[in-house]
């Protein structure tokens, strides 16, 4: 081992600044979320639309209904979009693509 | 015409095991140019040539349209037609030895390196070492990253023996390659313009600590940092192995990066 010097004091400050840092900063995690039907663009839904889709990103139609995103929870069914439209946390007929 | 002894000891008295049967199938479906498995017939009890063709094309196709989905920038980079052709050559010599898709590509990257065309393109193998890492992350098992506070919750005289648990889905790609602005460019940010210096070399961590995949460019130091926790070292020999490699390491810093990335799932000891 021919290592450069670290001592175990250096590491500890090294840590002490870094946790410092981050304490105030909520993690990602803890930021639960939700399934948002009728409020993504064409092509970026989240997986598993339905018929007329199949997985992530194969909606084909704006704020399609029956296709979902995951959005922050609690602000699905607030979420407006254009034309008085409104997202649902469950399964929506409009906006769907013709057959 | 099967082997002459590999048939022997079946006890199987048609003398035709389904391995055989199997194996001479999956082998002309690989090969255009094959002729279809003897003794398969459509309802009419004929050879059905046609109907082998086309099971074959859809094989084909679909396991290329499988790695394009999964590669987007190496789709990108080389264009439609390339990667038709590319992938083509890819299924062709390594076709799945698992039945998930999502497992599909996992050599991509080392036929890419070593395929003579792209020898004039070095960067394309760790860009697809990226977007494998990226496909590998986005199905790994969900875990909640590391709390920072628990690391400053360790007594101070313990810290320098502390060692991590990788978190499912955190992985490093090294490269001398600018790969985070190549795949940046070509993949999520494809409507902005990326000055892309190909001098520049990126290494990068990618993680999942919550729902989304994220790409995190590492700084000096921090691949070879991070790959010694990954390992199971100690703090202090992974910070002293770092700073061995570049005098411009920085310990808190990159420290700060991993907890804020959700590299680790937990402290394992010290």
């Amino acid at each position: 081992m021919k290592h450069k010097a670290m001592s175990a004091a250096i590491v500890a400050g090294a840590v002490a600044t870094a946790v410092a840092g981050l304490s105030s900063t909520v993690p990602a995690h803890a930021q639960a979320k939700e399934k948002c039907y009728g409020v993504s663009l064409k092509g970026q839904n989240d997986c598993k639309a339905g018929a007329g889709t199949t997985c992530a990103g194969t909606s084909t139609v704006d704020y399609q209904g029956n296709a979902w995103t995951l959005v922050p929870k609690g602000t699905c069914v607030t979420m407006d979009v254009p034309g008085d439209r409104h997202g649902s946390l469950t399964e929506l007929n409009r906006d769907l693509p013709k057959a | 015409m099967a082997a002459p002894n590999s048939l022997s000891g079946t006890g199987n008295p048609t003398g035709a095991g389904a391995g055989s049967g199997s194996r001479e199938f999956s082998k002309a479906l690989l090969d255009p140019d094959a002729a279809p498995p003897s003794g398969l017939v459509g309802p009419d009890g004929k050879a059905a040539p046609k109907r082998f063709n086309v099971y074959r094309n859809n094989v084909i196709v679909s396991l290329s349209e499988a790695l394009g989905q999964s590669f987007p920038t190496i789709l990108s980079l080389v264009g439609e037609d390339y990667f038709n052709a590319l992938a083509r050559t890819f299924v062709t010599h390594h076709p799945p030895e698992t039945p998930v898709l999502m497992w599909y590509g996992d050599g991509f990257a080392a036929f890419l390196e070593s395929f003579p065309p792209l020898a004039a393109y070095p960067y394309l193998a760790d860009v697809a070492r990226v977007e494998w890492a990226w496909l590998q992350a986005y199905h790994a098992a969900d875990a909640a990253p590391l709390d920072p506070a628990d690391l400053g919750a360790v007594a101070p005289e313990k810290i320098a023996s502390v060692r991590f648990a990788r978190h499912p889905a955190a992985a490093i790609v090294t490269s001398n390659w600018p790969v985070l602005d190549l795949v940046r460019a070509n993949r999520f940010a494809t409507d902005t313009v990326v000055n892309i210096d190909l001098d520049e070399p990126q290494s990068v961590l990618v993680t999942r600590p919550d729902m989304d995949v994220s790409v995190f460019l590492l700084r000096p130091g921090g691949e070879v940092f991070l790959s010694a926790l990954f390992e199971g070292t100690t703090l202090e020999e992974a910070a002293a192995s770092a700073l061995e490699k570049t005098s411009e390491f920085s310990l808190a810093d990159c420290l700060s990066d991993c907890l804020s990335s959700g590299a680790f799932a937990a402290i394992e000891g010290y």
